[in-house]
C-alpha cells in the first residue's frame, strides 16, 4: 500500500497542478468561474489526501488538531461581509506567508548544516519573503481595519532606514547560505525580515492598498514557490508561481491605474504631499438636497453611477440597488462605472455590487465607461474622489496628473454624494466640485441614497 | 541534485509564464475572487507542512509544522469557501434575484 502511494504521489501532484491551472483558466469569465473553483478544490483535496498516506508520517495527532483549528478559523473568515474582504485578504496573505516561513524555519533546524547550497538559498528566500510578508500583511490588515492610522506615517530618512534594514536582512541571508552552520544568525535574520515588513507598510496610505495587497499576494506566492525548491516539490513550485504571477499582474494593473511606479507606491509616501495652497480664491460649490437629486434623476434617460470607497464605508450598496431598481423600472438606463483602483483592493466594487444583486453586465470598466459619459444625462458619484478628479487630465502641477480617471465631468449633470468638502485621501483638491454642471449632495452615502429612493418612490405613488 | 535544480527552475519559469498568460485573461470584474482563489491554491503549502508536523523529528519541527498546517488550512478552507460565495453573487440581468 505504502509503496503504491509512493509511486502514485507524483502523478497525483501532477493532476493537482493541472487542476489549479484549469481553475484559473475557468475564472476568466463568470459563467465558467464556479466550475473552476470546484475543480481547484478537488485537486487540492486529492493532493492533501494522498500526502496523508505518506509512510514518513509518524503520528496524525497534531495534524488532526491543526486541521480542526484551521477549519474553525477558516470558515468564519469565509463568512465575513463583502465590505470586509480587503481586510480578510490581507489576513490570509499573512497566514499563507506564516506557513511558508514556519516550514522554512523547521527545515533549517532539521537539515543545517548538512544542507545543499542551493536548497539553503531557496530556504533563505522562503523565510525572508515569508517573514516580511507576515508583518507587512498584518500592518495592512491593521490599516484596513482602522486599528492603525490609515494616513501614511513618514519621517525623514525613512527610505534610507528601510533599505538598510532590508540590506542587513539580505546580507544575513547570504551569510547563512555560505555558512549554514552559523545558526546564531538565523533568529536575527528572521527578526530583521519581520521588522522590515512593518517599516514597509508604515508610509503607505489607504488609497494605495490595492497595489500593496497585490504585491503582498505576489510575495506570499513566491515564498510558497521557494518552499517548493527547498522540499523539491514541483506542485508547490507551480502553485507558488501561479500565485506570484497573479499578484504581479494585479500590482501592475493597479500601478498603471494610478500612473505610478512600484517604487513610488512603496517609497513615495503618497498622501503626505499636502496640496500646494491651490490659489487663495474662494470657489463656491453648489449644493443640493436629495429631493433635488431625485428630480434630476427622474428626468434622466441615462445614468452612470460611480462608486468608490465611500460607498463601501457607508455600506450603501443595498440602497444603491434600490435606486437601481426604481430607476430601471421607470425606464432609465443605469450602469456602473468601475475604476480599477476604486475601493481598497482589486475588484472590490464589483463584489460589493454583486452582493447587492446588481447584475454584473451593468458593471462597466473604465475605458467603456469613458465612452458613455458624454451621452449620459447624470453621473452619480458615490464616495469616489480622486478617480474622478479632472485635474489628472489638465493640471500638470497636480500630484495625480496623468492618472487615468473616469470622465464624469463630461456628462450633462454630475451629482456628487460626499460627507463634506474635505479633500480625499491624497489631500488634493478636486476641481470637479466647482464645475457649473456639478451639484454636491452632502451626507452619508447610505442616508443620501435612501432619501433619494424615498423621494422617487413618493413621486411614483402620485 | 543539480538535475533536480534544473527541472525545478524549468517548472518555475514555465509555470510563471503560463500564470501570466492565464491571469491576464481574467476579467477585472473577478479580480477579488481571483485573489482569494490564488490564495487558496497557494495553501497547497499544507502538504509540506503535513510532512514536517507528522514526521515528529524534533519538538521544534513538530510545533512549527503543526502551526503551519493550521495556517495553511485556514487559507485552504476559507479561500475556496469565500471564492465560491463571491461567485454565487454574480448574476446577469433578468436572472432571478
Amino acid at each position: 500500500m505504502s509503496l503504491m502511494i509512493g509511486r502514485a504521489l507524483p502523478l497525483i501532484y501532477l493532476a493537482a497542478a493541472a487542476s489549479f491551472i484549469l481553475a484559473l483558466k475557468w475564472l476568466s469569465a463568470v459563467p465558467t468561474a464556479r466550475r473552476g473553483v470546484v475543480v481547484g478544490a478537488g485537486g487540492m483535496l486529492l493532493a492533501v489526501g494522498a500526502t496523508l498516506l505518506e509512510p514518513t508520517i509518524a503520528t496524525y495527532r497534531w495534524i488532526a488538531v491543526a486541521f480542526a483549528v484551521g477549519t474553525a478559523i477558516g470558515i468564519p473568515m469565509a463568512m465575513m461581509p463583502m465590505t470586509a474582504v480587503p481586510q480578510r485578504t490581507a489576513l490570509s496573505h499573512a497566514f499563507g506567508a506564516l506557513a511558508a516561513a514556519l516550514v522554512g524555519t523547521a527545515e533549517y533546524y532539521l537539515r543545517a548544516p548538512a544542507i545543499g547550497r542551493f536548497a539553503m538559498g531557496a530556504l533563505a528566500l522562503e523565510v525572508l519573503l515569508g517573514s516580511l510578508t507576515v508583518t507587512a500583511s498584518l500592518m495592512a490588515f491593521g490599516k484596513l481595519q482602522e486599528l492603525l492610522p490609515t494616513r501614511p506615517v513618514v519621517w525623514r530618512g525613512q527610505n534610507v532606514l528601510n533599505l538598510s534594514i532590508f540590506g542587513l536582512a539580505a546580507a544575513a541571508g547570504v551569510v547563512l547560505v555560505l555558512h549554514p552552520e552559523a545558526a546564531w544568525l538565523f533568529p536575527p535574520f528572521i527578526g530583521l525580515a519581520l521588522l522590515f515588513g512593518v517599516l514597509l507598510i508604515l508610509p503607505i496610505g489607504g488609497a494605495d492598498m490595492p497595489t500593496v495587497i497585490s504585491l503582498l499576494n505576489a510575495y506570499a506566492g513566491l515564498s510558497a514557490a521557494a518552499m517548493g525548491f527547498v522540499l523539491d516539490n514541483k506542485l508547490l513550485i507551480i502553485a507558488g508561481s501561479l500565485d506570484g504571477s497573479s499578484g504581479l499582474i494585479l500590482s501592475i494593473i493597479m500601478c498603471k491605474a494610478m500612473n505610478r511606479s512600484f517604487a513610488n507606491v512603496l517609497f513615495g509616501g503618497f498622501g503626505q504631499i499636502q496640496a500646494q495652497a491651490a490659489g487663495a480664491e474662494t470657489r463656491v460649490a453648489r449644493s443640493a438636497a436629495p429631493e433635488d437629486a431625485a428630480e434630476i434623476l427622474r428626468s434622466a434617460s441615462r445614468v452612470v453611477v460611480v462608486p468608490g470607497y465611500g460607498m463601501a464605508v457607508a455600506q450603501a450598496q443595498h440602497k444603491v440597488r434600490e435606486l437601481y431598481d426604481i430607476l430601471t423600472k421607470a425606464g432609465v438606463t443605469v450602469t456602473f462605472a468601475i475604476h480599477p483602483v476604486a475601493g481598497r483592493m482589486p475588484g472590490h466594487m464589483n463584489v460589493l455590487l454583486a452582493e447587492a444583486n446588481i447584475p454584473y453586465d451593468k458593471l462597466v470598466e473604465m475605458d467603456d465607461a469613458n465612452a458613455e459619459f458624454p451621452q449620459a444625462d447624470v453621473a452619480l458619484v458615490l464616495g469616489a474622489n480622486d478617480v474622478t478628479n479632472p485635474a489628472a487630465r489638465s493640471d500638470k502641477g497636480s500630484p495625480i496628473y496623468g492618472m487615468p480617471i473616469l470622465d464624469v465631468d463630461k456628462s450633462r449633470t454630475v451629482l456628487v454624494v460626499k460627507r463634506s468638502m474635505s479633500p480625499g485621501f491624497a489631500g488634493i483638491d478636486n476641481p470637479l466640485y466647482y464645475l457649473d454642471n456639478t451639484l454636491m449632495i452632502f451626507g452619508d452615502a447610505k442616508a443620501v441614497v435612501g432619501e433619494i429612493v424615498k423621494a422617487l418612490a413618493a413621486e411614483g405613488t402620485h | 541534485m543539480i538535475a533536480d535544480l534544473e527541472t525545478g527552475l524549468y517548472v518555475f519559469v514555465l509555470a510563471t509564464f503560463l500564470g501570466l498568460e492565464i491571469i491576464r485573461r481574467v476579467s477585472p470584474l473577478l479580480h477579488t475572487p481571483l485573489m482569494s482563489l490564488t490564495n487558496a491554491i497557494s495553501a497547497i503549502t499544507v502538504v509540506g507542512a503535513i510532512i514536517v508536523a507528522g514526521e515528529q523529528k524534533t519538538t521544534l519541527s513538530t510545533v512549527l509544522g503543526t502551526v503551519a498546517v493550521a495556517c495553511s488550512t485556514i487559507n485552504l478552507v476559507g479561500g475556496y469557501l469565500i471564492t465560491w460565495r463571491m461567485l454565487r453573487m454574480f448574476r446577469k440581468s433578468g436572472k432571478g434575484t
